[in-house]
């Protein structure tokens, strides 16, 4: 697939219209899309690669000799190699594994190489901005077999507090890590937590799903194990979700899930799993969806990624401005106001004594669509200090006129409330 | 559509302003439930004492929504100082209110509890007093776990209550 990449800022009102479903009104209002983070729209190219998979070529893949079979093995192998490519992964043939979503490839990770890799008596390390899918597995494999969690603190700069990094690395197997935190908007800076998990002898699980979609990763030079993601939050579909791991570990780790296509033979007493990156793909898998990622892949490619990124850090920084100047006595951010280019386009809120519901319900009738609660990030809540925020998060197709929606919005609320 | 005057009718936003019953009791001889509300991390705490089958004092702690707190301020205003056969016969009452919806919608309290589908021994919405001001949350079917919240923990009080459950087994 070929791509120009243009120059300059985005074109947010060419953008929107390729995506039919901000051409929606909602209670008679433009829609106003803030909730990125939880999951993006996806634009025309998507639906349409998705489709013309359905109307032309669908057949099981890496089974069927006739044509489309043929073309349908290709396509899904295809997009699997854009994927790789898209995150710069050294061998995306055999790297770039497709799971239903990016909890799939954390547990994936937490059973594969958790249950049966990790030395024994090795702890591991989280940190207190993880989403529940970087959490809960490790809980699970820490029940099962006895493993120490420990977890590096969030600071009151709302970024990882690295002071205690090595005591905390000391006897560490495995840290799994966000790359960008789905309520703060932080980027972790992951060098130095890589550097001292492989002198520990630790491999880093790096939680990507908020990273991926809004700016350029290479995963050599982030120098992490395992990246995981999930295409719904980048413009693709639901349904598919990518784990990228280095040969030599995926190649080690045994099967997760049983069944067909991850075999290369059964016998009744016994069977010899797939290569990779097959191996871990068991069932049917999303065909159609990795076409759509594919597409969606493409269109982010064509948008280039830093233009997206410099999009968004700008957008961030405007409604920094915009709510604050307006709101700055009602309003609490929580999350980095400053080195924006270190945090993404994620704004949680609290505005005045109004839960975060009752504000959402607001902006609703307004058109506007945030995200209240908590984020599946409970012990970031507890850290913090309330129970769930008001989140505002933004894309591509957001621009200066979607935080002045916002911005109006927040008075209707506050009026409402009074 | 539904509206906003639907869902946040001025008696709710009274009662989220100024609750009713807000505190705690000392436990024994209270007893304590907690209730939470996994989609928002809500959680409400209710105190109750009941002495000769009669709900004599109720308290609510916790944080909550507008839905979820004026929901169990007008709960404590409902119940407190009634028989429990009287507090359980309104917590039906209002459960069945509630789950209109989420019997259209296969929502799992459909199923939950066969009780609440005998419509025989409930009142109806119109005979609930200022309580049917919380029938327009049914058109906002995410929060109606909201408004049920404190409800359901007021029932789970007061099954363990009956069924002797005492405060200090439950940590
Ligand atoms: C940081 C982070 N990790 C993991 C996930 C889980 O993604 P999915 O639900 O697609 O598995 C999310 C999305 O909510 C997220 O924001």
């Amino acid at each position: 697939m070929t791509t120009t990449v243009e120059a300059g800022p985005l074109d947010v009102t060419a953008l929107r219209r390729e995506f039919p479903i901000l051409q929606q009104r909602s209670h008679g209002r433009r829609l106003v899309y803030l909730d990125s983070a939880s999951s993006s729209q996806r634009p025309r190219a998507v639906l349409d690669a998705m489709d013309h998979y359905y109307e032309t070529t669908h057949a099981n893949v890496h089974r069927g000799v006739y044509a489309i079979a043929e073309e349908a093995t290709r396509q899904f192998e295809m997009a699997r190699r854009a994927v790789g490519r898209f995150i710069k992964a050294p061998r995306p043939e055999v790297e770039v594994i497709f799971t239903k979503n990016a909890t799939e490839a954390l547990n994936l990770v937490a059973h594969s190489y958790g249950r049966h890799l990790l030395p024994d008596r090795k702890a591991i390390l989280l940190t207190e901005l993880e989403h529940h899918a970087n959490i809960v597995p490790w809980l699970m494999l820490a029940a099962e077999r006895g493993v120490e969690l420990r977890y590096l603190p969030v600071g009151d700069d709302y970024r990882l507090d690295l002071r205690d990094l090595d005591r905390l690395m000391d006897g560490v197997g495995l840290v799994g890590v966000s790359t960008m935190s789905n309520v703060l908007g932080t980027i972790t800076d992951l060098s130095p937590i890589v550097q001292a998990a492989h002198a520990a002898g630790a491999v880093v699980v790096a939680d990507a799903s908020q990273l991926v979609p809004h700016r350029s990763v290479d995963v050599r030079a982030l120098g992490v194990d395992f990246l995981a993601f999930t295409g719904h939050k980048m413009l693709g579909p639901t349904g598919i979700g990518v784990l990228w791991g280095r040969e030599e570990l995926l190649d080690a780790m045994p099967p997760f899930l049983g069944g067909g296509e991850m075999i290369r033979d059964v016998r009744l007493d016994g069977f010899t799993p797939n290569d990779l990156p097959w191996k871990f793909e068991a069932g049917t898998p999303p065909i159609a969806e990795a076409v759509g990622l594919h597409a969606a892949i493409g269109f982010l490619e064509s948008l280039g990624m830093n233009r997206v990124a410099a999009h968004e850090t700008d957008l961030t920084s405007r409604a920094i401005e915009i709510l604050m100047e307006r709101h700055g006595d009602d309003l609490k951010i929580f999350g980095p106001t400053t080195d924006l280019p270190a945090r993404g386009g994620v704004l949680s809120l609290a505005f005045r004594d109004l839960h975060a519901h009752d504000l959402a319900q607001v902006l609703d009738a307004e058109g506007i669509c945030i995200r209240a609660g908590h984020h599946c990030a409970k012990p970031l809540m507890r850290r913090l200090g309330v129970t769930a925020t008001a989140r505002a998060s933004f894309y591509v197709y957001n621009g200066e006129d979607d935080i002045q929606a916002l911005s109006d919005a927040l008075d209707v609320a506050a009026a409402f409330f009074g | 559509m539904a509206g906003l005057e639907d869902l946040y009718r001025e008696i709710i936003l009274d009662h989220y302003r100024s609750p009713r019953n807000r505190g705690e009791l000392a436990v024994p001889p209270a007893h304590r439930v907690e209730g939470f509300n996994p989609l928002c991390g809500d959680e409400v705490v209710v105190y109750l004492e009941v002495n000769d089958g009669v709900l004599t004092d109720l308290r609510i702690a916790g944080q909550g929504c507008s839905i979820s707190q004026s929901s169990a301020s007008m709960m404590s205003a409902a119940v407190k100082g009634r028989p429990v056969e009287q507090a359980r016969k309104l917590i039906r009452s209002f459960k069945a209110m509630m789950s209109i919806h989420e019997h259209s919608l296969g929502g799992e309290d459909s199923t939950e509890d066969p009780e609440d589908q005998s419509e025989a021994d409930t009142l109806k919405p119109e005979d609930l007093g200022e309580l049917a001001a919380l029938q327009g949350v049914v058109k906002f079917p995410v929060r109606i776990k909201c408004a049920t919240l404190s409800w359901n923990a007021l029932a789970q009080g007061l099954d363990e209550i009956a069924a002797g459950v005492l405060p200090l087994d439950r940590t």
